[in-house]
């Protein structure tokens, strides 16, 4: 498949703003700035970037608490860093009026719908916006992120087996990074191969090199398109790995030295770049501008952060409920 | 005034709710072949199509999932969670997900989606088929709880609670359906505002407070106390969130006296909650000790003799107010 040239400068800057927020957070989390968790996703860039680059604005996605990089991603490049760096520093300005912090960061305005920390709801809540799609007629799909750690869980075959029944436009996008909080999935579950789960829902199970961007895109466009068509959805994991521990602090010493130093090498965002210099796409140099223009971005975006106030202690009694209903 | 059954209240409510708007749809367990165990849905599939009456596979934590998702989206779920004991099985997901997201996303999302579910104990069902979990219900923030007593409150609180913007728990009385309660439904449209109260019965001795079942309950103990010359004001909440403390409050003011009819467990009731919205905020209008009349701390037994007795009835309401008048 041919992707064009825009599609991929905008992938490669997609990953490369996941890559450099991340990082930042990573620092000023460890600097005492932001209160809570952290749960980063660098390393996993490609799997978002490559999945999102298919959607559509009035599409959707449900994320989950390692969820930074696919707001980015569905958001696209236009989508400003500030409000979610506001959110996870608490501030009145984030996007979630600082109620959501870094687990639960979404904005419907931009399709995502959540972001759960709770696992497998990112999937059963996806499965409900897809029936929206289908009951209104649309042809809006809709992406659930879930992690490897969530194939266990009852809401993983539940969501499925609606989903499945029902054909749902539902495209179920694991990220495997093989482990579950400290736990190895293959130490959990008898699979060997993740997608056999695909089996029991009579449904696609495609893997693909979630470090490897275009293979993502290639695949998850396949997806989409069958979804679209409404045969239903698709379940497909994305081999990845992360570059931090499960939290920020936590110092992942479940991992070997050797896997780590495998994750490090398999870096998805070097990787594209050197194939976009090969395919004649970007320039060094280009490729280069883009790094400056996206740190100069999120350190706009911090300063604005900074800057902004925290939220106004009456806000704790707000948005519990809407107000209004239908006449 | 026609006269329809606590049942047929429940089917016309969400019939005519289906029939206004087309966002309105309906999921639950064995909804297509019998409207549901107890056929509160029976004839929609065969009026509105397998589109929007959708029978679930049994999976309640997706059944959550898919209404929150829906709703979100601008459709008006209703799912049907059959037995009361089931909200337990998909508490995270009513408790984590669809009543606490609005407010996590800063208002971002709305979840207009109404849960059905029977409760109550009467029909030997036993331990995991009889609950009423309203205080437990209650501890949730964000969510709105309905638990209708009559056809008319049934068909009105149901109707209000699918055009309502909020997750909305609607508790329906399992034995008010086996009783084929009935009572007068106007054939004329209406709605009943949820978080209002309703005096069953006025009186100026004693006020009792009663939900679900227990309301008539406690209109049979009022008429035999007015035999004995005690007048019992019966106050029915309806909705138990929001709770009308005004019209609780205002009726104990009259009485300065209060007692709490709840079919269920002592231990964190609603009749907990009652009983300590009186006591904090109207505290000086009391004549007598607050008390309450409900069931032991236990599971719910399943011999018609031992639910029997542990289920309140009209005695120990006569019993409890009689120690107070």
């Amino acid at each position: 498949m041919a992707i064009e040239k825009g599609k991929l400068i905008d992938m490669y800057r997609t990953m490369v703003r996941i890559r450099v927020f991340e990082e930042k957070i990573a620092e000023d989390f460890a600097a005492g700035e932001i209160p809570g968790f952290v749960h980063l996703s660098a390393g996993q860039e490609a799997n978002a970037a490559g999945m999102c680059a298919n959607l559509r604005p009035d599409d959707i996605i449900t994320s989950n608490h390692r969820g930074h990089g696919h707001i980015i991603a569905k958001a696209g490049n236009k989508y400003s860093l500030a409000p979610m760096v506001a959110e996870l520093y608490g501030k009145k300005t984030g996007v979630n009026k600082g109620k959501a912090g870094s687990q639960h960061l979404s904005d419907l305005d931009i399709g995502v719908l959540v972001a759960e920390g709770i696992q497998g709801t990112a999937l059963t809540l996806a499965g409900g916006a897809a029936l929206a799609a289908k009951l209104k007629g649309t042809d809006q799909v809709v992406v659930g992120f879930i992690g490897d750690g969530t194939l266990n869980t009852g809401r993983f075959h539940e969501g499925m087996n609606m989903a499945s029944a029902w054909k749902l436009p539902l495209i179920c996008y694991c990220e495997n990074n093989i482990w579950a909080e400290s736990t190895n999935i293959y130490d959990v579950t008898n699979l060997t191969k993740l997608t056999d789960r695909a089996a029991a829902f009579n449904i696609p199970g495609i893997s693909v090199d979630g470090n490897d961007v275009m293979a993502v895109y290639e695949v998850a466009a396949e997806a989409v398109a069958r979804a679209r068509r409404g045969e239903g959805p698709t379940f497909i994991e994305g081999k990845t790995c992360r570059r931090f521990g499960h939290f920020q602090g936590d110092a992942h010493l479940y991992r070997s030295q050797e896997e780590k130093d495998e994750c490090m090498k398999r870096d998805p965002i070097p990787r594209f770049r050197k194939k976009l210099i090969e395919m004649k796409v970007l320039t060094d140099e280009e490729a280069d501008k883009i790094h400056q223009e996206v740190k100069a971005e999120m350190d706009k975006a911090v300063k604005f952060t900074l800057e902004s106030p925290f939220p106004d202690p009456e806000e704790v009694l707000t948005d519990v409920f809407a107000q209004g209903g239908k006449k | 005034m026609r006269e329809i059954t606590y049942l047929q209240a429940i089917t016309e409510a969400v019939d005519e709710e289906m029939a206004r708007d087309p966002t309105v749809f309906l999921m639950g367990e064995d909804i297509r072949q019998w409207g549901a165990p107890l056929g509160e849905f029976k004839g929609l599939f065969e009026k509105y199509g397998g589109e929007r009456v959708r029978d679930t596979s049994i999976s309640e934590t997706a059944m959550i999932g898919a209404a929150a998702g829906s709703a979100a989206m601008g459709m008006r779920p209703i799912v049907h969670i059959m037995f009361s004991e089931f909200l337990a099985v998909c508490m995270s997901d009513i408790r984590n997900v669809l009543t606490k997201t609005r407010y996590m996303t800063g208002a971002k999302t709305k979840f207009p989606a109404t849960i059905m579910s029977y409760s109550g104990a009467g029909v030997s069902a036993a331990g995991e088929h009889s609950t009423c979990p309203y205080g437990l219900m209650m501890t949730i923030p964000g969510l709105k709880i309905v638990a209708p007593a009559t056809p008319y409150d049934a068909k009105g609180l149901i109707k209000s609670a699918i055009r309502e913007d909020n997750p909305v728990q609607v508790l329906y009385h399992i034995k008010l359906i086996f009783d084929r309660l009935t009572g007068e439904v106007p054939e004329k449209e209406y709605t009943i505002p949820i978080g209002k109260a309703d005096i069953k019965r006025e009186g100026n001795d004693v006020t009792v407070v009663a939900i679900g079942l227990m309301v008539h309950r406690a209109l049979a103990a009022a008429n035999k106390l007015q035999e004995k010359g005690i007048s019992v004001e019966v106050v029915d909440p309806r909705s138990l969130a929001p709770i009308d403390k005004q019209t609780i409050i205002g009726s104990v003011k009259k009485t300065g006296r209060l007692v709490i009819m709840d079919e269920e467990p002592k231990t964190e009731s609603a009749s907990s909650e009652i009983a300590a919205i009186v006591a904090e905020e109207a505290f000086d209008l009391l004549d007598a000790p607050i008390k309450r009349v409900c069931a032991p701390d236990t599971p719910i037994p399943f011999s018609p003799t031992l639910e029997k007795a542990w289920m309140p009835d009209e005695e120990d309401l006569i019993k409890a107010i009689t120690e107070i008048t």
